[in-house]
């Protein structure tokens, strides 16, 4: 393994008591100021992972290295290294965002004098100021998650993981999030190690992405990459009329290879994006009313079901089923 | 690098501050064993006419109580904050810095402690308001108060180990009346030699909560009894190093960090 990566893993497997290995035989490397997304299902061993390399798990076999270090052999080292944000937002109910911070800085070992410069300064970033000195059982799930976020922060650690970061959080506040994750890596250089359920963070924020599945990692590669293996993307159409459907099927074919489609007929474009403005004139021109027309641009769930025969759970709706031009076409 | 002592600090504070900000967890452990006392003192009052009883103010001989109940509401407090801190989280934010396991429970005890201090200092006040005399003096006050502390350490680190054991708030409060239980069947209400022969005082002879009251007894109305004081002490360190070492083996399994 090289001494250059941030994360690197070779075989790493734990095993549980009476249970399946959570994570069986995974190799992993993180580039230093890469956005490592870690995309799976519930229960696929994202979390697993994380512990592990965040030395709060023993692995059962395997090496890995965060860092440069051992995560067995050099845990203390590692934990300098390294911020976590695991994925319950682990804070005091009954303490203040400001003690929570302090408190941190101080275990942190940060000099005495430069403890409240921090935390006013990780407040700023996070966008808690106001709310510092309240109780953290007031706060909302954003706020918690965000005051998570500063705290893996304190000591400025090279390398943070993220444990399902956004989890249950609105879209503002995990926009706010990701514009924080991007500007760590851009900015500052931290290598981030994101967990996930989200294909859309995964796609969106990762400079590479690792989909897991039971354990083992599926597939590996930047979100772009992984859905160009896939292939093009398809079209779907719903006439209006279902007796309709022969009509737009002859016409559809002029545009791309017949696939399987649920609710009505859909092709894979021969030349992808471009032609749906054709699409639209043809059906148009044909005066064929339709219900519904969308493009479906191949997406990591599209890549899951490719790898492992199945979609990725609890992720539907956060697919990349695109309506045209971000529209629902209503009929003609 | 912080010292293992700034670290225990740091979290024996926190500790304080958590139970300030949480007032039945003050109120309770000051207010419940001084109605105890109360009411004991109150339906107990002919007690004192048994010949051979060992004092005639039934006050003085059940202020003993309070401490001990103070120190089994401790017991539950400890436990209840630390199993919160594993169901949230927190523990394992902890286990991320250079902090060493060991000050964990340190720094909770410490915690534990302090207010155990302010608990005992309201119960001798309230004594020594309603008139009990202690026959030990001054210096039996403050060998009261450390072997209050003692016996805090000791049932707080209980606590502690039920707390890592289960990783619940709820089954260490579950674990409450049980350790209740040992309270009633001592010699909390009589004397043992007063006690008739029976199952009770065969059970109140083996209950070590027996020798705990009998130890605080000892310096509230009899004065310096060393044999009561040694049993006391003796019990109460063996059952704070014991728990301790149970809680310290569970915390290194509970960490599981390389």
């Amino acid at each position: 393994m090289s001494g250059q990566l941030a994360i690197e893993a070779e075989s790493l497997v734990r095993e549980f008591k009476k249970g399946p290995r959570a994570v069986d035989g995974i190799d992993l490397a993180v580039d230093p100021g890469e956005i490592y997304g870690f995309l799976g299902p519930n229960g696929a061993g994202k979390s697993t992972t994380v512990l592990m390399l965040a030395t709060l798990l023993p692995p059962t076999s395997g090496i890995a290295r965060v860092g440069g270090f051992d995560v067995v052999k050099h845990g203390p080292e590692v934990r300098k290294t390294i911020g976590a944000a695991l994925q319950e937002a682990a804070l005091d109910p009954l303490l203040t965002g400001r003690e929570h911070l302090r408190l941190q800085a101080s275990l942190q070992a940060l000099p005495r004098n430069e403890r409240n410069t921090r935390a006013a300064e990780l407040l700023e970033r996070v966008g808690l100021v106001d709310a510092a000195d309240r109780r953290v059982r007031g706060y909302s799930g954003g706020m918690k998650r965000r005051l998570d976020l500063a705290l893996a922060l304190v000591h400025r650690p090279r390398i943070l993981f993220l444990d399902e970061p956004t989890t249950g959080l609105d879209i503002q506040s995990r926009t706010a999030l990701w514009e924080e994750v991007r500007r760590l890596a851009k900015d500052e250089g931290v290598t981030v190690f994101l967990t996930t359920q989200y294909l859309e963070e995964a796609d969106v924020l990762a400079d590479r992405v690792g989909i897991i599945d039971h354990g083992r990692i599926v597939a590996e590669g930047t979100p772009n990459a992984l859905k160009a293996e896939i292939g093009r993307p398809t079209v779907e159409v719903v006439p209006a009329d279902p007796a309709e459907g022969d009509r737009a099927t002859a016409i559809l074919a002029r545009f791309g290879e017949p696939v399987a489609s649920v609710r009505g007929i859909a092709v894979r474009l021969h030349t992808g994006q471009a032609d749906l403005a054709e699409i639209v004139r043809a059906l148009d021109g044909e005066h064929l009313a339709i219900a519904q027309l969308q493009l479906h641009q191949a997406s990591l769930d599209d890549v899951f079901l490719a790898k492992t025969g199945r979609s990725l759970e609890g992720a539907d709706d956060d697919g990349e089923e695109q309506p045209l031009g971000g529209l629902a076409m209503e009929p003609a | 690098m912080l010292t293992t002592a700034d670290q225990a600090y740091l979290l024996a504070r926190r500790s304080v501050v958590r139970t300030m900000r949480q007032p039945a967890n003050i109120i309770a452990p000051i207010v419940f064993p001084l109605m105890l006392l109360a009411v004991n003192s109150a339906g107990l009052r002919a007690e004192t006419r048994i010949p051979g009883f060992p004092t005639n103010s039934i006050v003085a001989f059940i202020l003993a109580v309070p401490f001990i109940q103070g120190a089994l509401f401790a017991t539950m407090n400890t436990g209840t904050d630390f199993a919160r801190d594993i169901q949230t989280g927190f523990l394992s934010r902890l286990s991320l810095t250079p902090m060493r396991g060991v000050v964990l429970l340190i720094g909770q005890l410490g915690g534990t402690i302090t207010l155990g201090l302010l608990q005992a200092i309201v119960y001798v006040a309230v004594g020594l308001a309603i008139g009990v005399r202690f026959a030990s003096g001054p210096l039996g006050v403050l060998v009261l108060l450390a072997f209050f502390i003692l016996v805090v350490l000791a049932f707080g680190a209980l606590g502690l180990y039920a707390a890592l054991r289960t990783g619940s708030g709820e089954a260490v409060q579950g674990l409450f009346p049980a350790f209740f239980v040992f309270l009633f069947i001592s010699s909390m209400a009589i004397p043992r030699n007063l006690m008739t022969h029976g199952w009770f005082r065969d059970v109140a002879t083996v209950n070590p909560v027996s020798y705990l009251i009998e130890g605080v007894r000892s310096l509230i109305v009899i004065g310096w009894d060393g044999e009561a004081l040694a049993l006391g002490f003796g019990i109460a360190a063996a059952v704070a190093a014991i728990a301790i070492a149970l809680a310290a083996s569970s915390l290194s399994g509970r960490l599981a960090r390389s």
